[in-house]
């Protein structure tokens, strides 16, 4: 790619910074060159939101059935599958698992509690007292 | 304290920190000399490693493997250490490193790292960036994939060297201590290149290297009718997140690859290095054509096959462009 091609497109560097990339300049010499970004990525990288939001969507869902506890919220907004989640709060799988039940979440001590939201970065309260819209 | 230490923004950031981290030293190699003698080019389609529920397609080695190669090539001693479930010994170890007037790389997650753009904090826990300074209680980090130096208080950086998942940093950090007087860079530059022609053209598994990149290609023709459009989309978006996100120079590391060729030919004054440059550079080229046509394909998530099918038979394309090309290179190297 020529140096003048590099596009610079607006977008998932909000203008925070600009990326490398390398690119050949007139003389045909390779020159590490800045990009504000390019407009392919934005659309994958939206893509790669629209599939997090999706999960938030489904989690809450579960929590207005009453299938689901808060925890399930802030997992999925968290980026996190059970396997993850099991290894910030330092507890076993099926632990997790049954803190993710309404019942469990409802037994968890003020410590557990602290635990979670600790890793959610929240209070305590906004853990417990969590509605979905 | 902050150490006279140089920012440079790099398209990749594991070999960018290195590159830093050596110059500081007075050891001027740049990142695309070190990507290129760590053989850092490469194609894997791991569909047993899931990102995010995604089969994984990567278009390098596993994180630190290009510079432990090319440390090893050049004949460069790096302290390496890990804490275990210690982030305080690590911080502590950390600024004790940095008394000794030492930038240290450190392994974090980008989940965590506060400065980057809200877009780009996924979990990902291999990336590399050089602490270079503590003034109260605030890091100097230079992370070559910003454009500026920036800053992590305390608590920020040890939650990012301390981030959980898949290839979790363990607190990692690691600096030169043994640097050669005198580098012969020609043999280690052959051995570089010999490995890339080896690993994108002979692994007997049809999953890595040219024959990876066609068996890709006949999964994603699948995809559509397999995972029904919203989720090939998905599948879609990441392949190219893979070869444009966070730090590959453009391309997947080809344009990268590129440069280095560049380089090499005139450490070894070959003009054939030149030459292929610039056929590395068209292949290049057609990535950022495949990255451009897919994102267009998963835009508003349709179902039309015509898209997957389009860019499917362009990596074939790709894949008979790289395996002569490195069928070339490594005739040259011979």
């Amino acid at each position: 790619m020529e140096k003048d091609k590099v596009p610079q497109d607006e977008g998932i560097t909000g203008g925070v910074t600009r990326e490398v990339q390398y690119a050949v300049d007139k003389d045909g010499k390779y020159v590490k060159t800045f990009s504000k970004g390019w407009e392919a990525k934005n659309i994958v990288n939206e893509l790669a939101w629209e599939d997090i939001q999706d999960m938030v969507h489904e989690a809450d869902e579960k929590i207005k059935a009453g299938k689901a506890s808060p925890i399930m919220h802030f997992m999925a907004k968290n980026q996190m599958d059970i396997n993850l989640l099991a290894d910030y709060v330092e507890l076993s799988k099926w632990k997790v698992k049954r803190h993710l039940k309404p019942k469990g979440f409802r037994k968890l001590k003020q410590e557990q509690l602290v635990n979670y939201a600790k890793v959610f970065n929240i209070s305590t309260d906004e853990l417990i007292n969590f509605k979905p819209e | 304290m902050k150490l006279d230490f140089e920012h440079i923004p790099a398209g990749h950031c594991e070999n960018g920190v290195i590159s830093s981290l050596l110059k500081y030293h007075g050891l001027n190699l740049s990142e695309a000399m070190i990507f290129g003698i760590g053989s850092g080019y490469f194609f894997a389609y791991m569909p047993f490693v899931k990102v995010n529920g995604i089969p994984l397609a990567s278009f390098r080695p596993v994180p630190g493997m290009i510079f432990s190669r090319a440390a090893k090539r050049l004949g460069i001693k790096m302290k390496k250490q890990t804490f275990r479930k210690q982030p305080k010994r690590a911080m502590d170890e950390l600024d004790k490193t940095l008394e000794k007037k030492l930038p240290v790389g450190v392994q974090t997650g980008v989940y965590h790292l506060t400065y980057f753009p809200p877009a780009y904090r996924f979990h990902f826990n291999a990336h590399n960036l050089t602490v270079y300074g503590k003034e109260d209680g605030v890091y100097h980090i230079s992370d070559p994939v910003m454009e500026y130096p920036t800053t992590l208080t305390y608590k920020e950086l040890k939650k990012a060297r301390f981030a959980k998942g898949p290839l979790s940093p363990n607190g990692k950090m690691y600096y030169p201590i043994s640097i050669p007087e005198e580098l012969d860079l020609k043999p280690a530059i052959i051995k570089g290149i010999k490995q890339t022609c080896d690993w994108m053209l002979t692994i007997p598994v049809p999953l890595f290297g040219v024959k990876g990149i066609r068996y890709l290609s006949k999964r994603v023709r699948k995809w559509p009718d397999k995972l029904g459009p919203r989720k090939a989309a998905s599948y879609l978006a990441q392949l190219v997140r893979m070869l444009e996100e966070i730090g590959t120079g453009g391309a997947g590391f080809r344009f990268i690859y590129a440069a280095f060729l560049q380089e090499a030919s005139e450490v070894m004054d070959d003009q054939r290095y030149f030459e292929l440059s610039k056929e590395m550079t068209k292949i290049g080229d057609k990535w950022r054509n495949f990255s451009s046509l897919a994102a267009q394909t998963c835009k508003g998530r349709s179902s039309d096959p015509d898209g997957y099918n389009t860019v499917a038979n362009l990596m074939l394309e790709i894949a008979d462009d790289e395996e002569r090309f490195f069928t070339e290179l490594k005739k040259m190297v011979k």
